[in-house]
């Protein structure tokens, strides 16, 4: 039940990009089409897996032992580029198709705020290291389900009228903010 | 380039925010009021001025192949300072924030100004452009804020000037997105032209 409530929680009620803005510059970036929107949205799901795993077990085994927490940012963001940098190399052995599908969004990925902001977010919230893997997976996929919607919109925009000033990036934010607000129809499910 | 310009390119010409749109999150999430806006803004140019003052000094050291994730650990030397000031200091804006203090290390505009412009320049202009940068970020955030206050929660810096709530929808995420776009929005319409 516990997990349930982490779920809904981090994919709808307080999703991430809409509801708590990590990962806006992603979303706005590549939510051109719907293809590379699913294909950023794999990269960042698994990476956020990872990542998250590695900085709890650093976090617990390593900075509140040695008493050095105040090193977290400086850390975290450390491994996080050394992961981005290491799956993009395994991923090139390993499994060529995937690498096909999700290499050119990996180098984004490090300075892709929602990585960071999840890895710090299950630090702060005490989470045990299930509940962190659970609530950054959920939070991950609530980021493609974002990033989907978006791209699809914004692929039947193409087809309109838009005024000059409004092209672009203007445009892209009103219809991220009426997104929003239908995401918070799904505020009160969880307290 | 004088360092006139140099010093008021952040604010019109290649406003972070406003023109180039980089640094969105932070924009978007702080800016529920004028105060946090500004607050979000000042630390960030205290990072991006530190940063690109050390980069500039640093850069003929730095082997190339290794230059981003240098830039990045000083980047997040200095978050780390803002982040333990901020919290000893001003606690209650601290909170507010909260997060998006040690996210100031993956803000794109203070790796960008580094890459772009601090490894290739001298630490005067470096410095000149952290400032201008910096204030044009804290300006940007300003409007922003101030616009949100007034019209979600009717106040000025925190004073209120009409009884009950405002347009709450303005304080909360959706009214973020919704203002930052017509702001943009503006400033296409009047650049252009």
């Amino acid at each position: 039940m516990e997990y349930i409530i982490i779920i809904i929680s981090a994919l709808l009620v307080n999703n991430v990009v809409l509801a708590q803005f990590l990962g806006v510059c992603p979303f706005l970036g590549v939510s051109n089409k719907v293809d590379t929107a699913i294909g950023m949205a794999g990269a960042v799901t698994f990476v956020i897996v990872i990542a998250t795993t590695v900085t709890y077990l650093i976090q617990i085994y390593v900075l509140n032992k040695l008493g050095i927490a105040f090193m977290q940012t400086i850390t975290f963001i450390l491994v996080i580029a050394a992961l981005v940098q290491m799956v993009e190399i395994i991923l090139k052995k390993v499994s060529q198709p995937l690498y096909q599908a999700l290499g050119i969004f990996l180098p984004l990925i490090t300075t892709n705020c929602a990585v960071l902001g999840v890895a710090i977010l299950v630090i702060q919230k005490n989470y045990n290291l299930i509940q962190g893997v659970v609530f950054g997976a959920s939070t991950a996929l609530g980021f493609g389900l974002a990033l989907i919607i978006m791209a699809g919109i914004r692929e039947q925009l193409e087809l309109v009228n838009i005024p000059k000033g409004m092209k672009g990036v203007p445009i892209s934010l009103v219809i991220a903010g009426i997104l929003a607000l239908a995401f918070m129809g799904f505020s009160g499910i969880v307290r | 380039m004088n360092q006139l310009q140099n010093f008021t390119k952040g604010f019109f010409k290649e406003n972070p925010i406003l023109v180039l749109v980089l640094g969105t999150c932070p924009t978007l999430a702080t800016t529920t009021s004028a105060l946090n806006g500004m607050g979000m803004g000042l630390a960030t140019t205290f990072v991006l001025i530190g940063s690109n003052v050390v980069i500039s000094l640093l850069a003929n050291v730095i082997p190339d192949k290794v230059r981003i994730p240098a830039f990045i650990v000083v980047i997040a030397s200095f978050v780390t300072v803002v982040d333990l000031v901020m919290q000893a200091y001003v606690p209650s804006l601290y909170e507010t924030l909260g997060i998006f203090i040690p996210l100031i290390v993956v803000n794109c505009i203070v790796l960008g100004r580094a890459e772009a412009f601090a490894s290739k320049n001298t630490v005067l202009s470096s410095l000149i452009d952290g400032v201008g940068m910096g204030l044009g970020f804290t300006m940007a955030l300003g409007i922003l804020g101030t616009f949100r206050e007034i019209v979600g929660s009717g106040s000025i810096f925190g004073f209120k000037f009409i009884k009950g709530d405002g347009i709450l929808v303005f304080i909360l995420a959706p009214g973020a997105f919704i203002a930052l776009g017509y702001l943009i929005a503006i400033i296409n319409r009047f650049r252009r032209t």
